[in-house]
């Protein structure tokens, strides 16, 4: 099997002695939506920058699709698009110049570079601030320039530091749908979040990094599929009664109309439904305490520690 | 990279960076026609009046040559130092860490800014100094290259003090504790035929000396020092600034951690 990238005992160690990987192993597979999780200094953005050259490794191997970077770097490098964490583009530039130029870095002639910076342009809704320097950008709209930057040379892997960090609501829906769209029509995407719910929607498989160390790395479906406890949040149509008394489920009663229930593995809800409907209890709706990966990656992080 | 994806890289790269110095000229491109104003009615005409000859020529001609030179010098400097530390500052030079750029283009890139920049400066030097005196040329052979050899060290020697500042600071401390020096005792004012032995000796360790000189020559045919030699010296600079700075790019030194 070809894969997008694959990482064999990457190993970095800062001049101040401080060891930010410890060996780690990880394969994307090639058309991949992959999330790449981790606490704060977990060594995501280390990873990220060996990948593409930011970051000079100690030890190991780093493949970007079969091309090894110690072998054929520029090679390797044209495969990649990376959007870092961090803004750093010249802000006194106006976008189309920092797309210019980025296409010219990776030596393609200015006809072809306008015509897919009127594309990526429309597709990220930047098209009217063309002629805007950075600077006048609103946080959002940055965000959406170097991803435009980063596919300006058409990358078969995008790599994505904390892509919606400060993006609002709306566009960072818009900007799930474009990468989506993208990933469809081939592109490998592998993205580092604070958002677990936006790897749970978006990312087929996971890796969960702590302190250097590959903590887990499997599908997003195995890995909730661990999840042996769930809290859900009922809401009940009418006023709940003062007794309630219900067999084999822990419940907690939040207020007159709201209930919390610990569901374990295994157990049915439609038998805690029905027990509910027994004592004249509607449920209106219904809906997950928290979020589950959340919980899975914190109980994951404990296990590691 | 082909070597037609290489060539669009460098020309991107040109076009950035003659860009920025055109598109601020009053910083870039006035202060040394003025300044070598001053000098030219100054040094020349005022004070060189009183002198008389030096090197066998008005003394007004004599700085001439000195002072295009120096404009050369610090404005070829100064543009790669500032351009490329600031592309550190603001951390775009990851933009051209991350593309398959070779590092060969990065540096004739950006030093192709510096070079441009000093020439042009040396165009508007030259179109002041004539109004001040005669001005006749040499040998053209000589005055090109020399121009050109020296924008090109020069410019090296900015990218190598960029690489290495950490603030603002540090890119002017090498213009004002080396170059202003360097440039004042290089001979931009006084023949070396003027100092003592022990201090003419001395001199031959200043690279401005055979970059002032050869330029002198090229301008005057009149040099305190062989041309040939000189012409070896300053390539020699050259090609140590030129493998220390593709070391620098090469290493990653103060760009990658």
């Amino acid at each position: 099997m070809s894969y997008a990238l694959e990482i064999e005992g990457l190993e970095k160690v800062y001049a101040n002695g401080l060891q930010a990987l410890k060996g780690i192993d990880l394969r994307v597979a090639q058309g991949d939506f992959f999330a790449l999780l981790g606490p704060n200094g977990a060594g995501k953005s280390t990873t990220i920058g060996v990948i593409c050259s930011l970051v000079n490794k100690t030890a190991g191997t780093v493949r970007v699709n079969d091309v090894d970077i110690d072998e054929d770097f520029p090679r390797a490098k044209r495969h990649l698009g990376v959007v870092p964490q961090e803004f750093n583009f010249n802000v006194f530039e106006s976008v189309e110049d920092i797309l210019i130029h980025q296409a010219g870095y990776y030596g393609i002639p200015l006809k072809i570079a306008r015509e897919r910076i009127d594309t990526y342009l429309a597709k990220l809704g930047l098209t009217d601030k063309r002629h805007t320097r950075a600077r006048m950008l609103s946080g959002g709209m940055k965000r959406r320039l170097m991803i435009a930057r980063a596919l300006i040379h058409e990358p078969s892997v995008l790599i994505l530091d904390e892509p919606t960090a400060g993006v609002d609501i709306e566009m960072r829906r818009s900007m799930y749908d474009f990468l989506r769209e993208i990933n469809a029509a081939g592109t490998t995407i592998i993205l580092t979040t604070h958002y677990l719910e936006e790897a749970e929607s978006l990312c087929r498989n996971i890796a969960i990094i702590n302190h250097g160390e590959i903590v887990t790395n499997t599908s997003i479906k195995n890995l909730l599929r661990e999840l042996h406890r769930e809290t859900f949040i009922l809401d009940s149509r009418r006023a709940l009664p003062d007794e309630l008394t219900v067999s084999g489920f822990e419940l907690t009663r939040i207020d007159d109309y709201c209930l919390e229930a610990h569901i374990e593995q295994g157990q049915d809800l439609a038998e805690l439904m029905s027990q509910l409907h027994g004592q004249g209890i509607s449920i209106l709706s219904m809906r997950n305490r928290e979020n589950r990966l959340e919980q899975m990656f914190v109980s994951l992080l404990e296990q590691a520690s | 990279m082909s070597p037609y994806e290489q060539w669009v890289a460098l020309l991107t790269l040109m076009r950035k960076e003659i860009r920025r110095y055109t598109r601020i000229w009053s910083q870039t491109l006035l202060p040394s026609a003025i300044t070598m104003s001053l000098y030219f009615l100054i040094f020349g005409s005022l004070i060189g009046s009183r002198i008389g000859e030096m090197g066998g020529v008005s003394y007004m001609e004599f700085v001439v040559p000195g002072l295009i030179m120096m404009a050369i010098v610090t404005n070829s400097y100064a543009n790669v130092v500032s351009s490329f530390f600031g592309s550190k500052f603001n951390n775009s030079i990851e933009e051209l860490l991350v593309s398959p750029t070779p590092n060969h283009i990065v540096l004739l890139g950006f030093v192709s800014g510096g070079v441009s920049r000093g020439m042009l400066v040396a165009v508007i030097v030259t179109i002041v100094a004539s109004l001040f005196v005669e001005l006749n040329i040499h040998s053209y052979a000589v005055v090109v290259a020399v121009v050109t050899l020296t924008s090109i060290l020069f410019s090296l020697c900015g990218l190598i003090n960029a690489v290495f500042a950490n603030t603002f600071d540090d890119i002017n401390i090498v213009p004002t504790f080396v170059l202003t020096p360097l440039t004042y005792l290089g001979g931009v004012f006084y023949s070396l035929e003027l100092l003592p032995d022990f201090w003419a000796t001395v001199s031959q360790a200043n690279p401005l000396v055979y970059v002032v000189n050869a330029f002198r020559f090229g301008m005057l045919g009149v040099s305190d020092v062989s041309v040939g030699f000189a012409f070896a010296m300053i390539g020699a600079f050259t090609l140590v600034a030129y493998l220390y700075a593709a070391h620098l790019l090469r290493t990653g030194r103060r760009l990658r951690t």
